[in-house]
């Protein structure tokens, strides 16, 4: 019961209707239209309270800035009101599945935050004292064992920030394994056509050219164009598996038979890790490295796009050139060995980043890992699996999947072939999701399916929420193929914001705020 | 187990929607060799409060910087973070959305990236900035590749004053990537020696102010000489906070600017998550690595934002891509933006003076230590002293008694021969009584 009309309950005096007119002030409801931080006027002010300080040494005479920077402050309510009211233009996991294939959008638990904000992880210094940070060395040091154990594998490296930073320290282990054998000419690597654009990124940007492998009418890779392409001047091949398509390479213990056999390297995209983590091990497929995204598998929050972290696992014929600093157990415990050539990491191939790593991941990745254990995470990839069948099930009725028969993994990959003669497209359609609730599944990728949606659920969907996902899609389609084009067209209709111009973005660049007319800074 | 949802009755149910008798049957397509029937040899399931206690226990094998006296820098800042900026960072919306790759429902993380590139390019002093990269020494890293892409040249002369790290993270890539590093020998206060090494090759100069050891360079010859030769001028900083007091390197002509953006809004975290700073001139944006956020306008003709000219990207152009970056740093680029809303110009300024007040502190304290030697000329926060003996193990022997010393730089580089050289950082974190103990007990070790 409302209170709200001087103590008598109040109800809607107008039956509901269609009619909908925009606002006078922008805002819609709850959504505020927000002002840039720079037109909030604050020129002179500040959410901080500092002590004075005394005028600075004259050895600093001519260094001294003396104009404005052009920086704005705000007070603290001020502060906490605008990011508040900007967060609540953002679609986010804790809010609804959110099934961006290839991405692993899972819950992240808030255990985890609490850890990595333990002082004692969080408050200490990257090069303090190595016997003041045994702590913090031993939980590296079994994060790499829960990593090693998992996947198979003999070593890690742990430094790499992200997926695309791991891809580039296993192609630059593999480039300086070959060199060291007297391999150096080996030049290309392979990769299928199907495989995330950050794989012949690194390749090309470590000096590699790469050459595409063609695809089987399954979605694997074409065994046959493989054995043609290997040969002397192949340095490695970069394979996802569970490829981009969501499915297992069946041939896979062959593909790494043939590129050994060849004296090429097995590089594989460990971003689907999810779909295999506790039941199926890299390191019997004959890996010889794989990056891992713990901010997919192991749960770490996307943050809005980072920070990631992508430690690499090696095999035996790699680990030796793994990059510093290198992690070992010495007579008073843990010690970094910090420089290529230095005793006991002689042969590195150099350095990934200034410091370690990204602590902050680990200490959140671990304790993941023993939250859910061994068991837990096999249950993980067996929920992540079948929850991605359950929704190609149910949705294949409506839809057309990219590959009918057999299973898939942990992502169903649908082409647009069932939206033929409606006039609605795979963007039309991601669009019209937003307004039933729900973040879009990755459109147009893999680049193999035509107006390729691959959606990944994840394990922590519940069978409640995968049934409302799946009944807004169902509803969906069938309004696309009743001709219903202008839900799809102009959507989204009830987002904060309508669809947005993309061309004109990139036609002319505007990538910071300008002041419009006479500049508003204030003078010193 | 608490963070999965099925119950057995919907796994048995949805098993049989798909058709199948069991689990076993959607992972036929593994190898038999590789098909594991029983879990991986490590511990099983455990609740909150068992994680609790294990990660405690590790966490208190370790001396946090706020429990006693602590002054380390080299790259990595102890500052105090509003409490307001880890309460925001830890918003749903923003800690656990994607990239924004559906600009109409990530508009909040989308303005806070248009928001955050205004401030680094004003920060910097230079016309824009990006999105962010890893942390400071991979955007360096990022920047002489860039360097090569414009001038089309093949060289990259380091002075003697960048930090190691960010050294080595440079050669890494740019000799995976055939381009050629010339470093000079570590020197306390000559930037300005790059000149003399530019020549017809030479894509970019890289130097740094305040430089590893703290000195800081007004770096606008260094930025005539490089232009007039051809070849771009990359200025590092590794202590944003000094970009409150100092002239930027936007004002002394530098092309591309990186920095470690880490002390604004960012704890030290034992060396990461950090962010990177990366800005530069505009005529070299479509060069640029990582991703940038425009403004433009929705369909009823309202203000939005996205992200853009993403033809330079990996997704876009695969190997033909500027960087092979995907995933940044953008929480981390948040928490510096939330950060910097609440200084503002007004408290960054202020902010900034009081750590170059508390520095001068430190360097009068140790400065009247028999034996110890002031050799940063001129310095913000952070300079370089000579201690009698190997400074890392006085740093060990000062750890001894309750004090982190700061960094010897033999730990950065141990080729340099200069093991008698310490690295020593003050900020507003450290009080009068931190800096008075670590002059005594210096002292007092000293003459033992």
């Amino acid at each position: 019961m409302s209170m709200n009309t001087v103590g008598r309950p109040s109800r809607p005096e107008t039956a509901a209707n269609d009619y909908v007119h925009p606002t006078l002030t922008g805002a819609r409801g709850l959504l505020q239209d927000e002002a840039l931080i720079f037109e909030l006027g604050g020129w002179d002010k500040t959410g901080v309270d500092l002590p004075e300080a005394s005028a600075p040494s004259d050895a600093l005479d001519g260094l001294l800035r003396t104009a404005p920077i052009g920086l704005p402050g705000l007070s603290e309510p001020e502060t906490v009101r605008h990011y508040v009211r900007l967060s609540q233009k953002n679609h986010a996991i804790d809010l609804a599945l959110y099934p961006l294939g290839s991405c692993t959008m899972k819950h992240n638990p808030r255990l985890n935050e609490k850890m990595a904000r333990l002082p004692g992880f969080s408050d200490i210094h990257p090069l303090q004292p190595q016997s003041t940070v045994q702590g913090a060395l031993q939980l590296m040091d079994r994060l790499a064992h829960w990593l090693k154990t998992l996947t198979g594998m003999p070593a890690v490296a742990l430094t790499p920030k992200a997926g695309a930073h791991g891809e580039m320290c296993g192609m630059l282990a593999i480039r300086s394994a070959h060199e060291a054998a007297g391999q150096g000419h080996r030049k290309t690597v392979l990769a299928p056509t199907s495989a995330h654009g950050t794989n012949p990124a690194t390749a090309a940007f470590v000096g590699y050219t790469v050459v595409e492998i063609a695809q089987t009418a399954d979605g694997r890779v074409d065994m046959a164009d493989l054995e043609a392409k290997l040969g002397d001047h192949v340095a490695a091949i970069m394979v996802t598996n569970p490829n981009t398509c969501g499915l297992f390479e069946r041939d896979i213990v062959e593909i790494a038979r043939l590129t050994h056999a060849a004296g090429a390297y097995f590089y594989c995209d460990g971003a689907n890790f999810n779909a295999i983590v506790g039941r199926v091990r890299p390191g019997d497929l004959g890996v010889d490295a794989m990056h891992i995204n713990l901010h997919k598998t192991f749960s770490t929050p996307h943050g809005g796009g980072g920070p990631g972290a992508g430690p690499v696992v090696l095999s035996e014929a790699l680990a030796p050139f793994a990059p510093t600093p290198w992690l070992v157990h010495g007579e008073d415990g843990f010690a970094l060995v910090e420089h290529a050539g230095e005793a006991g990491a002689e042969t590195a191939f150099g350095r990934m980043s200034a410091f370690h790593g990204q602590m902050g991941m680990y200490t959140r990745a671990y304790a993941y890992m023993l939250s859910h254990g061994a068991d837990g995470l096999r249950q993980v990839a067996e929920d992540a699996v079948l929850n991605a069948n359950y929704l190609k099930a149910r949705l294949s009725g409506a839809m057309s999947p990219a590959f009918p028969e057999g299973p898939c993994m942990h992502e169903a990959l649908f082409d647009d072939s069932w939206l033929e003669g409606t006039g609605v497209t795979t963007l039309d359609f991601a669009k019209a999701m937003i307004d039933e609730g729900f973040h879009p599944m990755t459109m147009y990728f893999p680049l193999v399916v035509h107006g390729a949606m691959l959606i990944e659920p994840t394990e922590t969907e519940s069978k409640q929420e995968l049934d409302r996902f799946v009944a807004a899609l169902l509803a969906l389609a069938e309004a696309a193929k009743a001709g219903d084009v202008e839900r799809f067209k102009g959507a989204p209709f009830h987002a904060p914001l309508r669809r947005l111009d993309e061309t004109q973005a990139a036609r002319k660049p505007r990538l910071k705020w300008k002041p419009v007319a006479a500049a508003p800074l204030a003078a010193e | 187990m608490r963070y999965l949802p099925l119950t057995p009755e919907d796994r048995a149910e949805m098993l049989g929607v798909i058709g199948v008798d069991s689990i076993d049957a959607l992972f036929v397509d593994v190898p038999g060799v590789a098909r594991r029937t029983d879990p991986v040899d490590l511990p099983f399931h455990a609740g909150e409060l068992e994680v609790e206690r294990e990660m405690a226990a590790l966490a208190k094998r370790n001396r946090s910087a706020g429990e006693g006296p602590f002054f380390c820098g080299a790259g990595a800042y102890r500052h105090h973070v509003p409490a307001t900026v880890d309460h925001i960072i830890q918003r749903s919306e923003f800690l656990t959305s994607y990239t924004p790759y559906q600009p109409e429902i990530a508009q909040g993380t989308l303005q806070v990236l248009f928001e955050f590139q205004t401030q680094v390019a004003a920060l910097t002093g230079m016309e824009v900035a990006n999105a962010s990269l890893y942390d400071g020494s991979t955007a360096a890293a990022e920047a002489v590749m860039m360097a090569t892409r414009v001038t089309r040249r093949n060289k990259a002369v380091m002075s003697g004053g960048v930090h190691p790290h960010y050294v080595e993270t440079v050669e890494t890539l740019a000799h995976a990537a055939g381009v050629a590093t010339a470093h000079l020998p570590a020197a306390i206060d000559a930037e300005d020696a790059v000149i003399a090494a530019i020549d017809a090759d030479t894509a970019c100069v890289v130097v740094q102010t305040p430089n590893v050891f703290g000195t800081v360079t007004d770096v606008s010859k260094i930025a005539a000489a490089a232009q007039a030769a051809g070849a771009l001028l990359i200025v590092v900083t590794t202590e944003v906070v000094s970009l409150g007091l100092l002239k930027s390197p936007g004002e002394m002509g530098a092309d591309i600017v990186v920095a470690e953006g880490q002390s604004i809004g960012n704890g030290l975290n034992f060396g990461g998550p950090y962010v990177g700073l990366f800005a530069c001139k505009e005529k070299y944006i479509r060069q640029a690595p990582g991703r940038l956020c425009g403004e433009t306008v929705d369909a009823d003709g309202r203000r939005g934002f996205v992200l853009t000219l993403s033809t330079r990207e990996q997704h876009i152009r695969r190997d033909k891509a500027t960087s092979n970056i995907c995933t940044n740093s953008g929480l981390c680029a948040l928490a510096f933006s939330i950060h910097m809303s609440l200084l503002g110009e007004v408290g960054l300024r202020q902010l900034a003076a009081i750590n170059h007040e508390k520095a001068r502190a430190l360097g009068d304290a140790l400065a009247a230590v028999p034996g110890v030697e002031i050799l940063t000329p001129r310095f913000f926060n952070e300079f370089a002293i000579r201690v009698p003996g190997k400074a890392a193990e006085l740093v060990e022997t000062l750890a001894g008694h309750g004090i982190i010393a700061g960094v010897p730089f033999s730990r950065l580089d141990a080729t340099a021969g200069l093991d008698d050289v310490l690295l020593v950082a003050a900020t507003e974190t450290t009080l009068d009584i931190d800096i008075t103990f670590f002059a005594k007990v210096l002292a007092k070790v000293i003459a033992q």
